[in-house]
């Protein structure tokens, strides 16, 4: 399997006052295979959209990239945003389909112009109206009539505009395409609609593989081949969905499982518990695993170490000290984890 | 009304309600009648768009129908003049909104939202009191009333949020709770803690709920009752087992499709990616 995308321990904190750091992404490494949709789950606060941001290399102060690097193709990519610098490989080599699709178009320009000045600042030589046809394509595949590029953002609605970006986001056809919450603000239809479009497009192989961004379980399920949890700025399991959804092995994993809300007949009258409490400060972070001081298996180590990791399956694994005593290490690779810092 | 000679606690008869005029009026809510009984969950279901919330403001009380009439216990409430008799209908019916980031004064501690709730119930309620039902009512959803109550908005997550406004509306001891999209900008961990506490509510002081939603899944996990809406309209209504099992209406069973499920056949990327 090719691999697309490989980055390896990003770290990138938020700036507070003179001196303090907010650690929303803290040595995270991930690969992305070729036509692949890799999943990202977690709840708020956990660094999943600041992640988005640092695979989108679209961090700018106060959030700085602290370490870490990243290739694409072979090729290394730079990490920290900012408009110092060579932006050409934004939108082409990664392109982030942001959350706030609100706060995502400009106010005082009808659609189309804005299209047409995103794809000018990357060529400018480019034809209008070629780009406009492009763009009106991809509308179209999301039941959106063309008569929107001649719409100022106001005139949209909130779904409507949510769709517009993902349009905006895919017209350079980017290698990686980085979706943080895509479907958050839009009705079931809609949403199958814009998943039906990004599965295509990596089907017509005109965008390379995807990174989802979502706190819904249930869509990571359908359109993801594989899955990472993220808790506290860190990985805590990364799987094929259906082991890390079915098969979960990490008690953070088990726990938001637990809390989804599914669509069956049987769920009536069924109570479902939430999790207690709420993520940790994450300028200072718990010692140990960060997931401890909610964690209903939590030992004594977990509050004194960085746990191990722990391969339950071969492509599978999650960081956890209660795993590790649970199964005795069988592979090398659990007491390599284990050597981390 | 109904067939056991109790009268619904709650029943709108034909409400329609227009914005705009001539060409470019819009029916938001066109003929919808419903009825809830007390000790009822019920909900209405529909995309953005179909009226559910204008339905829901409606019944608050917040907006005139353009036709109609809104029945409350057994009473027509729909021409409720005045600012004082309105108030005394919203100690009778209470709301949660979607945004617990826009319900709060950033600038006034959860004590001062609650206080100033209790108001709408008796102005003259002795301080010691007043306190000690603030307390219980922050205890009810799950929250430490010495830490929570001198806390400041953005001191609180979301979820705390949504709770305050749970407690802010119970404490009244309304007969009604109009829960409008309650849990969408919730986390999906913290969600369930947020219904439990309804249900909760529900079940110990028979609180009746009308939750106004557009998650399917949502309304099968709380509801007796489900109301599916479109374009203004009311497709299809029926208990939730039966409307689950044997969806009647088009648009009912296009919603069920939609969703995503967890188990059932996954809609994976055909000949995509790590096998």
């Amino acid at each position: 399997m090719p691999e697309l995308l490989v980055a390896k321990d990003l770290r990138a904190y938020y700036r507070t006052g003179l001196s303090g750091w907010i650690r929303a992404v803290d040595g995270v490494s991930l690969s992305l295979n070729e036509g692949e949709i890799l999943g990202v789950a977690g709840e708020s606060g956990c660094g999943k959209s600041t992640l988005a941001m640092v695979l989108a290399s679209v961090a700018r102060w106060p959030l700085c990239v602290q370490g870490g690097t990243m290739h694409v193709d072979g090729r290394s990519v730079p990490l920290s945003g900012g408009l110092k610098g060579d932006g050409s490989h934004r939108g082409t080599v990664v392109s982030l389909m942001p959350q706030g699709a609100m706060n995502s178009l400009n106010p005082t320009q009808r659609v189309r112009d804005f299209v047409f000045d995103v794809l000018r600042s990357h060529d400018p030589h480019v034809a209008r109206a070629e780009t406009l046809d492009r763009a009106r394509e991809r509308l179209e595949k999301l039941h959106l009539p063309a008569r929107v590029l001649d719409a100022y953002p106001h005139q949209l609605s909130g779904g409507m505009k949510q769709r517009v970006v993902a349009v905006i986001s895919t017209l350079l056809d980017p290698r990686v395409l980085i979706a943080d919450e895509p479907t958050s603000a839009l009705d079931v239809g809609a949403q199958r609609a814009l998943l039906a479009l990004m599965v295509e497009l990596l089907e017509q192989r005109i965008i390379g593989s995807i990174v989802l961004v979502t706190h819904e379980l249930p869509i990571l399920r359908n359109v993801a081949q594989r899955t990472m949890i993220m808790y506290a700025g860190q990985l805590c399991e990364t799987g094929p969905t259906e082991e890390v959804i079915f098969a979960p092995a990490h008690p953070y994993t088990k726990a938001l499982m637990q809390a989804t809300l599914v669509l069956e007949s049987a769920t009536k009258r069924q109570r479902i518990e939430g999790l207690e409490g709420g993520p940790p400060d994450l300028s200072q972070p718990p010692g140990g695993c960060r997931f401890h001081p909610r964690c209903r298996y939590a030992l004594e180590a977990c509050s004194q170490s960085v746990p191990p990791t722990v391969v339950p399956s071969a492509g599978h694994d999650a960081v956890c000290w209660w795993l590790a005593q649970a199964t005795p290490p069988p592979t090398a690779a659990a007491s390599d984890g284990a050597a981390e810092p | 009304m109904s067939a056991n000679g109790q009268s619904p606690l709650l029943r709108c008869a034909a409400i329609t309600r227009v914005f705009g005029q001539g060409a470019r009026a819009v029916r938001a809510v066109d003929d919808v009648s419903l009825t809830m009984q007390r000790g009822e969950i019920a909900s209405i279901v529909g995309e953005s768009g179909s009226g559910k919330s204008t339905l829901a403001r409606v019944v608050l009380r917040l907006l005139q129908p353009s036709a109609g009439a809104v029945y409350f216990d057994g009473r027509d409430v729909t021409r409720l003049r005045g600012f004082a008799r309105r108030r005394e209908y919203w100690s009778h019916v209470q709301a949660v909104f979607q945004d617990p980031f826009g319900s709060f004064n950033q600038f006034y501690p959860v004590r001062y939202v609650l206080r100033s709730a209790l108001r709408l119930e008796d102005s003259a309620l002795p301080r010691r009191e007043r306190e000690a039902r603030m307390a219980v009512a922050l205890e009810n959803v799950g929250l430490d009333p010495a830490s929570v109550l001198d806390q400041l908005p953005h001191e609180l997550s979301g979820g705390q949020r949504q709770r305050v406004m749970i407690a802010r509306a119970v404490m009244v001891q309304p007969d009604l709770l109009i829960a409008d999209e309650p849990t969408t900008m919730i986390d999906a961990s913290s969600r369930a803690n947020i219904l439990n506490v309804l249900l909760d509510l529900n079940r110990d002081r028979r609180l009746t709920i009308l939750f106004i939603t557009h998650d399917i899944s949502l309304a099968t996990y709380v509801s007796d009752t489900l109301f599916i809406m479109q374009h203004g309209k009311l497709v299809e209504s029926g208990p939730v087992e039966r409307v689950t099992r044997t969806p009647e209406h088009d648009y009912t069973r296009q919603l069920f499709a939609d969703t995503f499920s967890l188990h059932g056949e996954a809609w994976h990327a055909a000949g995509g990616g790590a096998a």
